[in-house]
């Protein structure tokens, strides 16, 4: 609960968030303030609503009660141009959801020109300059499905650099990655975070969470349990639900059910 | 497969796995080559070539039999799609609104045309059309009045197709879209839509060469002779010259167009399985 650190203001806002599908009270009420250019990692069992908490934050998924604010844009308002507002928050999601139809520089072009009115040399400028950042001009051609998960995932995390976002959301980014692929990826969002983006990753990558973050979040049954600096609550955890979840995260038995899930999410797709 | 199968299982007397199948197979060639002798034997050949293979009077349908009868199949049954296409689209996008109304319209269109045989729509755009509005004119004659009859049939199968196939699009594409930033329509427009098509193209080639065969029908509006297609045509033909040769030369026509198509279509169906595996 120490060192929260929103120095130069909340660039993301959530008040007393409730959500529920039907009967099932996915969110219990969170309240969560995350500064400009901190990094959030948000932990949890699953089940526990991170994703659910994380696509409320640019509305993907409507919240049943309370309120959401990205660069102090209320996003609950129901006047608000929610596509205007979505510009500015990035996603990445744990399946990639390239556009499979379109070669990797149309995946990035394509949005700018019909979200943004950008034109075409404007828009390929801008391409050309974020698979470059995430050390993919090669594959400016190519088709997604001849790229690998991670290379599919740091294309997706260039396009949605290529629309400038203010706030980056992700998803378990390499969740659904084979575990060689998963330095990549998180180099790629190592060097976001060291920007200064404002990021909140939902992760189970530990050792991320311990090295980029300023602040972990965990969560279990629909509520923040405890949050605070990544050395306090993954080293030194002040709950017992928070020691439980770590250390069956940390057993080698319930690992394999870990790396289980990803895959079978892969497959569904 | 079968050959572990039958080691395993305990010889009984008899006639193994393998052994029945060569012999039941066997013996449906043999009753199949045997039904095809008595046709062709019993069948009188020398009449019925006299009657449809007559080659002075194939030879007077050319080249009008192509650039008359089969140019008016073609642009009928691809003016017909393209209403078809565009109606059915609608259709689809209002059976998959949120607003109750668009989708209960959308239902109804769907099960009344999906019902109605092609014929009676044919009838109906010819007859109670002109009664119920008379003087007024469906748009390009009768190019427009089987654009539309055509049109009406073909986007209740249309209709259903698309739907399908945008449902088919897996949900992260939507949302990955509308996180970008895109609105829903855009959405559907630019991403959706277009992976939809590419799902759906075997069923609607299908559905040309449903329509292709269904333009015949064109018959029942009544059409001066310029406007004949490849079915009026050889019928007319065959009255004239009191032999139906016209019949097999209009038919011969037909699949010219509807082989083609048909080995498209499965090209497509064997290439869409391997892009899955
Ligand atoms: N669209 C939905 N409709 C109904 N229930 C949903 C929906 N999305 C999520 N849920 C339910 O909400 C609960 C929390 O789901 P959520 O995906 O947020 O968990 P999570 O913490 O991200 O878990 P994981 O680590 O497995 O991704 C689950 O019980 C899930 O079944
Ligand atoms: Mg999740």
């Amino acid at each position: 609960m120490s060192q929260t650190s929103p120095a130069a203001g909340a660039e993301i806002e959530v008040r007393g968030l409730h959500k529920s599908f039907g009967d099932n009270e996915v969110l219990r009420g969170i309240d969560l303030e995350i500064g400009r250019g901190e990094v959030v990692c948000v932990i949890g069992p699953s089940g526990s609503g991170k994703s659910t908490l994380l696509r409320c934050v640019n509305l993907l998924e409507e919240p049943t009660k309370g309120q959401v604010l990205v660069g102090g844009t209320e996003l609950t308002d129901p006047d608000v141009d929610i596509d205007a507002v979505r510009r500015r928050i990035g996603m990445v999601f744990q399946q990639f959801n390239l556009f499979p139809h379109l070669t990797v520089t149309r995946n990035l072009t394509l949005p700018q020109r019909r979200v943004l009115g950008r034109d075409k040399a404007e828009a390929a400028r801008v391409a050309a300059e974020n698979l470059a950042r995430v050390g993919l001009s090669e594959k400016a051609d190519a088709y997604p499905a001849s790229l690998s998960g991670g290379q599919q995932q740091r294309v997706a995390i260039a396009r949605s650099l290529s629309m400038g976002p203010e706030v980056m959301l992700f998803d378990e980014p390499t969740s659904a990655l084979d575990p060689e692929l998963v330095g990549d990826v998180l180099a790629v969002m190592r060097m976001l975070a060291d920007e200064g983006m404002t990021m909140m990753v939902v992760t189970h990558e530990m050792t991320f969470a311990r090295e980029v973050a300023d602040r972990v979040v965990f969560m279990d049954g629909g509520v923040i349990v405890e949050q605070g600096a990544p050395a306090q609550v993954i080293g030194d955890p002040a709950h017992e639900r928070t020691r439980h979840f770590l250390s069956r995260l940390l057993d080698p038995a319930m690992a394999e059910v870990e790396e289980g899930t990803p895959e079978q999410l892969g497959k569904g797709d | 497969m079968t050959a572990p199968d039958v080691r395993l299982q305990p010889r009984k007397k008899g006639l193994t796995r393998t052994q029945k199948r060569t012999l039941s197979r066997g013996a449906q060639y043999v009753v199949f080559v045997a039904a095809v002798i008595a046709f062709a034997v019993a069948a009188d050949w020398g009449r019925l070539k006299n009657q449809f293979a007559q080659w002075s009077i194939a030879k007077q349908m050319f080249p009008d039999v192509i650039t008359l009868a089969l140019k008016n199949t073609v642009l009928y049954t691809l003016s017909g799609f393209v209403v078809g296409l565009v109606l059915g689209m609608v259709i689809a996008l209002m059976r998959l609104s949120s607003v109750g109304p668009y989708r209960w319209v959308a239902g109804i269109y769907i099960e009344i045309f999906r019902g109605l045989p092609a014929l009676l729509i044919f009838i109906f755009i010819g007859v109670a059309v002109p009664l119920a509005f008379p003087g007024t004119e469906i748009v390009g004659g009768t190019y427009g009045k089987v654009a539309l009859a055509l049109g009406l049939v073909a986007a209740a199968y249309m209709a259903e197709t698309i739907r399908a196939g945008i449902q088919a699009v897996p949900k992260g594409q939507m949302e990955a879209a509308r996180s970008l930033g895109f609105s829903p329509a855009r959405a559907m427009i630019s991403i959706i839509i277009p992976q939809a098509f590419r799902i759906i193209l075997p069923p609607l080639t299908n559905e040309l060469v449903l329509l292709f065969k269904d333009s015949s029908l064109v018959l029942f509006l009544g059409v001066t002779l310029e406007e004949r297609e490849l079915s009026k045509y050889g019928r007319d033909l065959a009255s004239t010259t009191a032999n139906s040769t016209p019949i097999l030369v209009a038919g011969l026509c037909y699949l010219l167009v509807t082989i083609p198509l048909g080995f498209v279509v499965r090209r497509m169906e064997a290439k869409a399985q391997e892009a899955v595996k």
